[in-house]
């Protein structure tokens, strides 16, 4: 780097320099900081948890936003709404959404919040912040693998952005993006440039989420601190590792099958396409199928809603224990239950094609092993309940997200057991039903591990504190909001009302849900508004928030909380702590917490 | 007991690319069940494979060796062979793909187009071509490291990234011998 542009560099650190630190710079690491390459390129493991956390929240609002607006026209079906036209233009002439562009409404809502949201934000953020600062490393194994990690995201996000305001609109083939719908321009406007740069941007994520995995995984194994064995970890630490394991081996099949959908749209091959006409043409391929892209889809797709689950799985056992002063409850069971989830998430896709036309011997196969996720799932309820069980408990807003997670768990995961059955499924498939069961247990769900880690790790990001009001106020209404949006659905879909429709009025017998369809829009717009709030919270604290004062806020025995207020690149001023015990050693021998780092007493008692 | 542990730990970088290995590895078998699935089903087309192919395999496998001897020079620090046996990596690695190249125009030629029905055709443009993909990042690797054994102000005696570099080309090497005989096999 050249001296003008280096001085520029250095004007810009004095003035965007936002939470400048006195205490926390280690002495490991004396390399000259800029203002780029602290904030922008950085190669801090913390750095980039914030990166991929703050680009999270703009892809949550930006995919929560497009719900509320086609829940508008859901709930209010003849109504027309000028700021419908506001947002979307020529798609919604006159206030009223165009149908083609529901769809592409709803895949981007899928695809943004699952894999933008809850896969990138979510293990994306805390990977980063807590598997280097838990397991005691002062980095990640390869820290510019890491940085590249988040700016292949960012390029995804470029792309899939970019999607959005092409004319012909956004990849509207479902967030699934079955073809032949996917695969043929002539099919729907969606399916033209939209759904290649959808592709594109998908391929550029799992470049992203492999990077990081192979990342997450390599440091877990190889870069734990003196002392801390595999069963010294947090669970979160698990969780995360077990999330890594999956991205690793379930997204490059997805890449395959994006890579084969990829040739099908643009050089005439046939992987997926077979006899099909269009205005009254056929088109000359043949001997695809569309079944095959199933298959390679939902190798990845299942396994996806796992990684979706386990970092917030991890993370809550952490926050209940901490605030329940007690140990968490069967360690060994939740790290065996959190591996039999891994195991049976690769062996499990195919109940989401019961009704695909596979054979019935084969879905039956499908049925046993989903039902046996059932055990694992139950045992991880029952360890999070025995666990706050004659706790002490302390309900901080983190605390009341992690039970919070819990209840939505157990709700949508009861539905999980209707729906793993293929008798059930095939009548209940595409309904209001699945929409229902998924988003409790997986979208609201995993979104509450989420707003629980950020509460808890807050202080560790920022050195202050998230508004505690605010966070009670988030708390209750996102809980009420979430039963009162997505409860009414299952009597929807068992009804019989399909998903993916924009209006049901001519359909009369569905003509009973219109006061329940207007109510469920009422409320998601109220906890839209509350959501916004803990945005302003989130953004708000980190300038003006209470200032932590303790390096260890919640009396909390792992690790991370060791480390200065404003920990520097390379987390610990000195050597890294040796670790001497597992970190739930809360209220022991009539001690409220002993931190991992302090070794075994004489008289201890075991644990 | 942990303490001794620690030291005898494998090097990080090693151990992601062992995982990544694994992930490349799931995504060949992704492709290769489907081919297998889709050979069973109608309108099928088998394709004849070039000979060029076994030239290639024949070149793949020599280069496996020159790199295998170049890792053995730089650990007894005989630098200019080492030189010459990256560089006659790099030029049998560079023959690799060019050949995988004229082996597809020979395919071409005859008749095997993206357009059209489905067909083993199809599958080995894509599976071989992505493994092509995968040599020319291995490629790019031994040029980065060739470079830099004649930049830099003072020489590295580090043995892990020449080992990493060897690991990897293995890979390549034993997956196109795989998907060689996958082909050959099945197809």
């Amino acid at each position: 780097m050249n001296n003008e542009s280096q001085s520029h560099v250095q004007e810009g650190a004095v003035t965007h320099d936002v939470h400048h630190n006195g205490n926390g710079h280690d002495g490991h690491h004396h390399h000259k900081e800029t203002f780029i390459t602290k904030y922008i390129f950085s190669q801090d493991h913390k750095t980039i948890a914030k990166q991929f956390l703050i680009t999270g929240m703009i892809w949550a609002i930006i995919g929560a936003l497009f719900s509320v607006l086609f829940r508008l026209q859901l709930g209010f079906p003849d109504e027309s709404f000028p700021i419908l036209e506001t947002f979307f233009g020529k798609w919604a002439k006159g206030g009223r959404i165009a149908p083609e562009f529901y769809y592409a409404l709803i895949t981007m809502h899928g695809t943004i919040l699952v894999f933008f949201v809850l896969t990138a934000g979510l293990s994306g953020t805390f990977a980063n912040l807590l598997i280097p600062l838990q397991v005691g490393a002062r980095d990640m194994a390869s820290p510019f693998m890491n940085m590249l990690s988040y700016w292949f995201f960012f390029l995804a996000s470029v792309v899939m952005m970019s999607s959005l305001f092409v004319s012909t609109g956004p990849a509207s083939g479902g967030w699934t993006m079955y073809p032949p719908l996917s695969a043929l321009g002539q099919a729907n406007l969606g399916s033209r440039i939209g759904t290649d740069l959808w592709i594109t941007s998908m391929a550029l994520f799992v470049v992203s989420s492999l990077l990081g995995g192979l990342n997450y995984v390599a440091t877990i194994l190889n870069m734990r601190t003196k002392g801390m064995s595999m069963t010294r970890m947090p669970l979160t630490i698990w969780g995360l590792f077990f999330t890594a394991i999956l991205g690793i081996l379930s997204f490059p099949v997805l890449l395959s099958g994006f890579i084969l959908l990829l040739f099908d749209r643009n050089l005439g091959t046939s992987f997926y396409l077979s006899d099909i006409y269009t205005a009254g043409q056929a088109l000359p391929n043949e001997g695809g199928s569309p079944i095959l892209y199933q298959h390679l889809f939902w190798f990845l797709g299942h396994p996806e809603v796992y990684i979706i689950i386990l970092p917030a799985m991890g993370m809550v056992s952490e926050i209940m224990s901490v605030n329940s002063r007690k140990p968490i409850f069967g360690y060994m069971a939740m790290v065996g239950s959190l591996f039999a989830i891994c195991v049976l998430a690769f062996l499990v896709w195919a109940h989401h094609m019961f009704v695909s036309g596979m054979n019935p011997f084969m879905g039956s196969v499908f049925v046993l092993l989903t039902l046996l996720i059932a055990i694992p799932s139950a045992i991880k309820v029952f360890n999070w309940i025995t666990t706050i069980w004659r706790g002490n408990i302390r309900f901080t807003p983190a605390m009341l997200f992690s039970i919070g997670f819990v209840s939505l768990f157990i709700s949508g995961g009861l539905t999980g057991i209707w729906l793993g059955n293929s008798t059930i499924d095939i009548h209940v498939h595409d309904t209001y039903f699945v929409i229902a069961h998924f988003h409790i247990v997986m979208g609201v769900s995993a979104f509450f591990g989420m707003f629980a880690g950020v509460y808890h790790w807050f202080p560790k990001m920022f050195g202050r504190y998230l508004n505690n009001t605010l966070g009670y106020i988030h708390f209750w209404v996102t809980l009420a909001g979430a039963y009162l949006i997505f409860w009414p659905m299952h009597y929807m879909g068992l009804a019989g009302v399909p998903r993916r429709y924009l209006d049901f009025s001519i359909w009369k017998s569905f003509n009973q849900f219109n006061s329940l369809n207007q109510m469920i829009s009422v409320v998601t717009i109220i906890v839209f508004a509350v959501n916004l709030m803990f945005v302003f919270n989130f953004f708000y604290s980190m300038f003006k928030g209470r200032k932590l004062r303790t390096q260890n806020p919640w009396n909390s025995a792992s690790l991370e909380w060791t480390t200065p207020i404003h920990p520097g690149h390379g987390n610990w001023a000195g050597e890294i702590p040796e670790v001497h015990r597992w970190p739930y050693d809360y209220g022991k021998d009539g001690r409220d917490f002993i931190p991992q780092t302090e070794p075994i007493g004489a008289n201890e008692s075991k644990h | 007991m942990v303490s001794t542990q620690q030291r005898n730990k494998i090097h990080p970088h090693k151990f992601t690319l062992w995982i990544a290995i694994g992930s490349i590895i799931m995504m060949f078998a992704g492709l290769t069940s489907a081919y297998i699935v889709k050979s069973g089903q109608a309108g099928w087309h088998e394709v004849k494979t070039p000979m060029l192919f076994w030239y290639s395999t024949a070149l793949l496998l020599t280069s496996s060796i020159t790199i295998q001897a170049a890792l053995r020079s730089f650990k007894h620090r005989s630098m200019a062979t080492f030189r010459a046996l990256l560089l006659a990596t790099l030029v049998l690695g560079l023959a690799f793909v060019v050949i995988q190249y004229k082996g597809f125009l020979w395919l071409w030629d005859r008749g095997v187009h993206f357009e059209g029905s489905s067909g083993a055709g199809q599958f080995l443009y894509i599976i071989f071509g992505l493994h092509a993909l995968h040599v020319l990042g291995g490629l790019v690797a031994l040029v980065s490291l060739f470079i830099r054994q004649y930049i830099g102000r003072f020489r590295s005696y580090n043995v892990t990234p020449i080992e990493i570099m060897s690991t990897y080309w293995h890979f390549v090497d034993v997956l196109w011998i795989y998907l060689f005989v996958f082909f050959i096999w099945i197809g």
